[in-house]
């Protein structure tokens, strides 16, 4: 019995020391390489982001920019942060969220004809949430208001 | 005033008292769920870029809260405990722990269920969904590290050490949204601003958070009860209790 | 009420699975967590009145 119990200590210290190092570490590689989610378009622009290793570009979905490829799965589009423009190719299926002038989070390279070819792309929505009646009363109000302030 | 903190201070007269509070935080629970229910599912709208998918935000937030909530709590008894050898003060934090793990867990698990029908992704890395995961790592830590140590009172000790400092991450969590990019949105409800969310909405996340928080004080004050015969099993009051009563109480 | 029909409400506009699937693992978490404490009770209970008699 006495064994046992000594044993089944050990194994719980182990188990517990197992998972602070786990979180020491999983704490130690977020700081260093994920606290950077995703770069902006701008950054893109001036070079700061990693360069020969893959990184996430995030930012608007450009209005018009998408095109999609005759074989149905290639699309083209283009990222922006409102003040840059990244244009962007991606094989493979969008996120029910995807929409022009919605954000977006895009994990690939920066090929050398300065399109950023994707390996995946994420949707990225805000924390706004209500009925799509009062969505579209919103839009209408901004509109107005824009038509009003333009001469 | 403060001989009466002491009576309910000490396991004999806390263990009937809880009793007595379990069925009321139980019943409100139920209540509030009931209500949190209909409101998610029958008077709130759906939602103009998420459709339906957005109606997980009714557990997942609140269960995110009470991670958060449940563990500053328990630290917070854990420090007590430490800071005046308090017995019932440990044990209410070792009571807090599995339920905060769990509300962890299903924060973790459904956000993973609304972040692939939207971002496109089970999981990815950031900040927000990383100090997350840390938290359920804390919790478990917590959990294993006391049930690794034989004496109750060098367990406490070394259980609250761990709570406290862990502590640290809390506000990581919360700010993570804040301070870094994530893919993880902002909060829809601050200090100080409208929320961005529908009146309706916002009252069936809050009834549901409600629930959740009552049901976590009639657990864990089923859990302490548990731990008070656990640890007091030669103790006069447990065997008083136990022949008297048969057990029941 | 949100809803045209119960079929409606059950297939959550496509996100069923998601949705009740979050839903559920909820409920058994607290249903599996109530039914834990119970036995646990009943066997601390039951052990302290063994020690108290013997």
């Amino acid at each position: 019995m006495a064994i046992k119990a000594r044993h089944k200590r050990f194994i719980l210290i182990a188990i517990g020391l197992a998972l602070l190092g786990l979180a020491a570490m999983l704490i130690l590689n977020a700081f260093q390489s994920n606290m950077v989610f995703f770069y902006t378009p701008t950054q893109v622009h001036k070079g700061e982001v990693p360069h020969g290793t893959g990184f996430r570009i995030g930012g608007l979905v450009v209005e018009d920019s998408l095109k999609r490829q005759d074989d149905g799965l290639t699309v083209h589009f283009s990222i922006t942060d409102t003040a840059k423009i990244v244009p962007v190719v991606y094989k493979g299926v969008l996120p029910d969220l995807f929409k022009e002038g919605k954000g977006v989070v895009a994990q690939g390279k920066v090929g050398p004809d300065g399109i950023f070819v994707a390996s995946e792309v994420l949707a990225k929505h805000d924390e706004n949430y209500m009925p799509p009646e009062a969505a579209e009363a919103l839009k209408r109000a901004q509109e107005q208001g824009k038509t009003v302030v333009m001469p | 005033m403060s001989i009466n903190w002491f009576k309910y201070s000490s396991p004999q007269t806390f263990y009937p008292l809880a009793g007595k509070m379990i069925p009321w935080f139980a019943g409100l629970a139920t209540i509030l769920a009931i209500a949190g229910l209909y409101i998610s599912f029958a008077v709130a709208p759906t939602d103009f870029q998420q459709g339906e998918a957005y109606r997980i935000i009714f557990v997942h937030v609140p269960a995110a809260w009470m991670s958060m909530v449940i563990y500053i709590v328990m630290a917070g008894w854990a420090g007590l405990g430490l800071a005046l050898n308090a017995r019932l003060s440990a044990m209410m934090a070792q009571a807090l722990a599995p339920t905060g793990a769990i509300f962890t867990l299903l924060a973790l698990v459904t956000g993973s269920l609304w972040g692939k029908p939207m971002w496109g992704a089970w999981w990815v890395w950031d900040a927000r969904l990383t100090s997350e995961l840390i938290l359920l790592f804390l919790y478990l830590g917590f959990i294993a590290l006391q049930s690794s140590i034989d004496d109750p009172r060098r367990a406490d000790r070394a259980g609250a050490l761990l709570a406290l400092v862990g502590v640290v991450n809390v506000p990581i969590i919360y700010f993570s949204v804040k301070w870094w990019n994530t893919l993880h949105q902002g909060s829809s409800i601050n200090m100080g601003a409208a929320p961005k969310m529908a009146a309706t909405m916002l009252m069936g996340m809050l009834l549901m958070a409600l629930a959740f928080w009552m049901y976590t004080v009639a657990v864990a004050l089923m859990r302490v009860r548990c731990i008070m015969l656990e640890r007091e099993r030669s103790a006069d009051w447990v065997k008083a209790l136990s022949t008297t009563a048969g057990g029941k109480s | 009420m949100q809803w045209a029909s119960w079929s409606a409400f059950f297939n959550m506009g496509g996100y069923a699975f998601y949705v009740w699937f979050s839903f559920g693992l909820t409920a058994l978490c607290v249903v599996w967590e109530v039914l834990s404490l119970r036995k646990r009770s009943k066997a601390a209970l039951r052990l302290s009145k063994i020690l108290a008699q013997g």
